[in-house]
């Protein structure tokens, strides 16, 4: 017994150090001196101060930012509207646009992005304008939507039918229900899409790649133009700064969430005391 | 004491099939209604149509006189408890009960006052910040008649607020609810399929089956004068027999005439003869009208419940007194104690 | 009745958005750059039939390889204590955080011929090893940044699989290589199929991995479409009727692997 748990323990570990091996690599070189990849020529800050001097860094990360912020709040307003909407209707048009709504999330990634192209490539012959911030959001929105949706849906599922009617009951016409039970109720789906949205549009690349333009380009599309040259180290210190941040986020979630789930078992404990 | 709501020649239809069949109903202000009958007879379609979350196909729902027909949920003066109390996760105890006020857009220290109020009445002090989840089922109850009665509503439904408890605190809830309704002096309709809640409560039950209303009247009345089978059945337990009326206060069922009260049926007409289990009196076998065999006992508490068979019906029948099984007893039934109904159509 | 037509903005988007754009797809696949009806850009795509073959056969082993590491790991975690798991969970998601072209180009930093496992090996006087540019590169790549989205789904239906369950079958009698091939293996079949599908599909359709570990001589479809659309070879009718052909596999595939599992796309959630 003792003898499979450490087994269990090593191979944990071992698949732990290949997920992070490389991401280690990308930490101590933002600290080397030279720009080499392989050599280690000594201890710099240099990376971090240029990194924000760099204008092509610091512009590309504010348009990932604009579009992040841009498609998650419409995805989120439009998605949200949507779940409502289609968990109203009869159940054979809810499982048409329910699948349609799995589109662009079980498609690949390429050919939503050539065919958001196609369709952009289509408009600018009877509009005029440049691919950049507008086509970026309009890609983005349309794939976010989608995990809106997903996680709102559950929430209208769960939501008993009867608190509507208390609601009305209660004095509310139907535009208080909506924003004093509706809403409040099915918040947690909102929240949980909204941060899905947000991450997959900080984090996209490919549907980025088809549709930005050759100045208003995202973090993500800036780092694969610099791949195909040479990776300057600053990226290497700014994907350091997020690695650290983002760990710091999940882990303040991460001990919330223990100390609420523990609070609640309290509470169950307390309750089961005074039942009446 | 005039009628707070009328009901006139409602229809009402889920899916293509009617679950009202053409009701008409007067209910009285200050009145402890309840509508009873089996799941599907049509009871909580009615409540649904005087709380305004149905539309009747047909017919009128008159408030104090008028016409509320059209009239959305959220401007009636009625207000509900629902049968799963429907309280909002989202808010604490006492928003919960606040919610109504705070649509009325009252001033804070107005809901705070009768927010307070509520909680009192209905035993919740303490309990404003709980959040409603982690409250017990008859607690969760509580905060749902405070969430409808702190808007002082003229007629408070009921929609079976205590299915959902046991025994023991649907007994202390049938108390205190009759208690809430006399202090606060408001008219209640209660929904229910448990005849004992509708007979302890109830200044007037509604028997309902089918669509349809089969009796109206005082706990007392329907009790002991059934109108027909069904009712008889579903109020307490009945032995329902066969007979033919032979003339007026004369019945004829297991194979022997019996005198009774009724009167009014045709000549040689076919009826339900209806006996309550604790009207049938056991003798010695001589002594008896009807002669059986005692085929089974079961220990009720108070009473024993025995199912006897004679003349090839198994009459259910309660007594202090104890046979063995196998015993050969006698019975008798007085006159009054037998009730002659017209026959229920079959469908 | 009136709370359907608040769905309306969406549904607008979505016909604009990705009906539209896909009829696109397909429209552009079937003509001409002048816009008369063609097969021709088809049976074009179909001179790629190598690419297409490779790809498939690169994504199927990144597949295979992902699912035989995240298996016995997801069990492993699904097993731990509460708060260690949730630990771990944390630590398998933390990587997905960072843009995958870095972590692809770690990597290609560590198998460079100068890289540091080649300098690693150097020390001993082995080497040096011709890593990068290979297709065993672009599996890693794959497996690297996909083996997240199997462990995720793998883990989330394991630890709904009662530890009770598992002692019942064993109290019945079955030894625990039984228990795991009667019991746990059954039980874990939609969060199977759903990280089969969600690493297949990225995999086979990526341009970036086979890009910057495979060199210029393992092009992927993605590289293909990419080259239509983007690259030199610009030619949208065949880019398109190769994104189709892509489509098609892909459906394929998964009416193939949903065989397996009765329970369908609602497990895609994680």
């Amino acid at each position: 017994m003792r003898k499979r748990k450490h087994l269990s323990r090593a191979y944990v570990g071992l698949v732990m150090a290949f997920l992070y091996l490389p991401i280690v690599i990308l930490i101590v070189y933002s600290f080397n001196a030279s720009k080499s990849r392989s050599l280690w020529t000594g201890f710099t800050l240099d990376w971090y101060k240029k990194l924000f001097s760099n204008e092509m860094i610091v512009g590309s990360l504010l348009v990932t930012l604009a579009v992040a912020v841009i498609a998650s709040v419409v995805a989120t307003v439009i998605g949200t509207l949507a779940a409502i909407g289609i968990s109203n209707m009869k159940k054979r048009t809810r499982s048409v646009v329910m699948n349609m709504t799995y589109v662009p999330i079980l498609n690949p990634e390429i050919v939503t992005g050539v065919a958001l192209m196609l369709l952009f490539v289509f408009f600018k012959n009877f509009l005029h304008f440049e691919f950049g911030l507008v086509t970026l959001a309009l890609a983005h929105i349309t794939f976010c939507t989608p995990y809106v949706i997903l996680n709102v849906m559950p929430k209208l599922r769960q939501m008993d039918k009867y608190q509507l009617e208390a609601a009305a009951d209660l004095g509310c016409n139907p535009r208080q229900t909506f924003f004093k039970v509706v809403i409040p109720e099915i918040m947690p789906g909102i929240i949980a899409g909204f941060l899905m949205a947000f991450t997959y549009s900080l984090d996209d690349f490919i549907i980025s790649y088809f549709t930005s333009g050759p100045t208003t380009q995202p973090l993500s599309v800036t780092i694969f133009s610099m791949t195909r040259r040479k990776v300057s180290p600053e990226i290497n210190a700014l994907s350091t700064i997020i690695f650290v941040v983002v760990l710091l986020v999940l882990l303040i979630m991460n001990i919330r969430d223990a100390r609420k789930e523990q609070q609640e078992k309290k509470k169950r404990r307390e309750l089961k005391c005074e039942d009446f | 004491m005039e009628n707070i709501i009328r009901l006139r020649n409602l229809v009402a239809e889920y899916d293509g099939e009617r679950v009202l069949n053409d009701i008409s109903l007067d209910i009285r202000d200050k009145e402890f209604v309840t509508l009873l009958g089996p799941s599907g007879c049509g009871k909580t379609t009615t409540l649904r149509i005087i709380g305004g979350f149905l539309q009747p196909k047909q017919g009128d729902v008159l408030f104090e006189g008028k016409r509320i027909n059209a009239l959305p949920p959220y401007k009636r003066q009625v207000n509900t408890v629902f049968q799963r109390y429907a309280l909002f996760p989202h808010l604490n105890v006492f928003e919960n009960i606040a919610f109504g006020l705070r649509i009325k857009k009252l001033p804070e220290k107005e809901i705070i006052r009768l927010v307070g109020e509520m909680l009192a009445l209905v035993g919740l002090n303490g309990y404003e910040k709980r959040n409603v989840g982690h409250l017990s089922g008859g607690q969760q109850q509580r905060v749902a008649i405070a969430r409808a009665l702190v808007n002082h509503p003229k007629v408070l439904l009921l929609d079976e607020p205590l299915g959902a408890l046991d025994l023991k605190l649907r007994k202390g809830m049938q108390v205190e609810l009759k208690r809430i309704q006399q202090s606060m002096e408001i008219t209640f309709i209660y929904v229910t399929h448990d005849q004992e809640e509708a007979l302890t409560m109830s200044d007037t039950v509604v028997v309902m089956k089918d669509g349809n209303i089969q009796q109206i009247g005082t706990p007392q009345d329907i009790y002991n004068e059934p109108t027909n089978a069904f009712v008889a059945d579903f109020i307490g337990e009945s032995n329902i027999i066969d007979g033919i009326m032979h003339e007026d206060f004369l019945v004829e069922f297991a194979g022997q005439k019996f005198e009774c009260v009724d009167k009014g049926f045709g000549k040689m007409q076919l009826v339900d003869v209806v006996i309550r289990p604790e009207d049938i009196r056991l003798l010695p076998p001589q002594e008896g009208d009807i002669s059986g065999v005692v085929e089974s006992v079961i220990f009720k508490g108070v009473h024993y419940e025995m199912i006897i068979d004679a003349c090839g019906y198994k009459w259910t029948v309660h007594s202090t007194l104890c046979e063995e099984p196998g015993a050969i007893v006698g019975m008798h039934v007085k006159p009054f104690d037998i009730h002659i109904m017209h026959r229920m159509e079959e469908e | 009745m009136k709370s359907k037509m608040i769905s309306l903005p969406y549904l607008i988007w979505m016909l604009v958005f990705t009906i539209v754009p896909l009829g696109l797809v397909v429209f552009f696949a079937f003509t001409t750059p002048e816009g008369q009806f063609t097969l021709d850009n088809l049976t074009n795509a179909g001179q790629y039939i190598s690419v297409l073959l490779r790809s498939i056969w690169l994504a199927l082993i990144a597949t295979a390889i992902c699912l035989l590491i995240a298996y016995p790991l997801s069990y492993i975690l699904s097993r731990m204590h509460v708060n260690r798991q949730r630990t771990f969970i944390m630590l398998v998601m933390l990587p997905m955080w960072i843009n995958f072209l870095l972590r692809t180009y770690a990597w290609m930093t560590l198998l460079e011929n100068n890289g540091l496992i080649n300098r690693f090996f150097g020390l001993f006087g082995l080497g040096p090893f011709n890593l990068i540019n290979t297709e065993g590169a672009v599996v890693l790549g794959m497996v690297y940044n996909y083996l997240p989205f199997m462990i995720l789904p793998l883990y989330s239906i394991l630890t709904k699989i009662d530890n009770s369950l598992i002692e019942a079958a064993q109290d019945l009698g079955a030894p625990s290589r039984k228990v795991f091939a009667k019991v746990v293996i059954p039980m874990s079949m939609p969060g199977i199929t759903t990280g089969i599908t969600m690493v297949f599909v990225p995999a086979i359709s990526t341009f970036i991995i086979s890009r910057m570990l495979g060199g210029g001589s393992n092009l992927l479809i993605g590289d293909l479409i990419d080259l239509q659309f983007l690259g030199n070879a610009y030619n949208p009718n065949l880019g398109a009727a190769i994104s189709l052909v892509l489509m098609v596999l892909i459906l394929l595939f998964m009416s193939i692997v949903n065989q397996f599992d009765d329970e369908r796309t609602e497990g895609m959630l994680l």
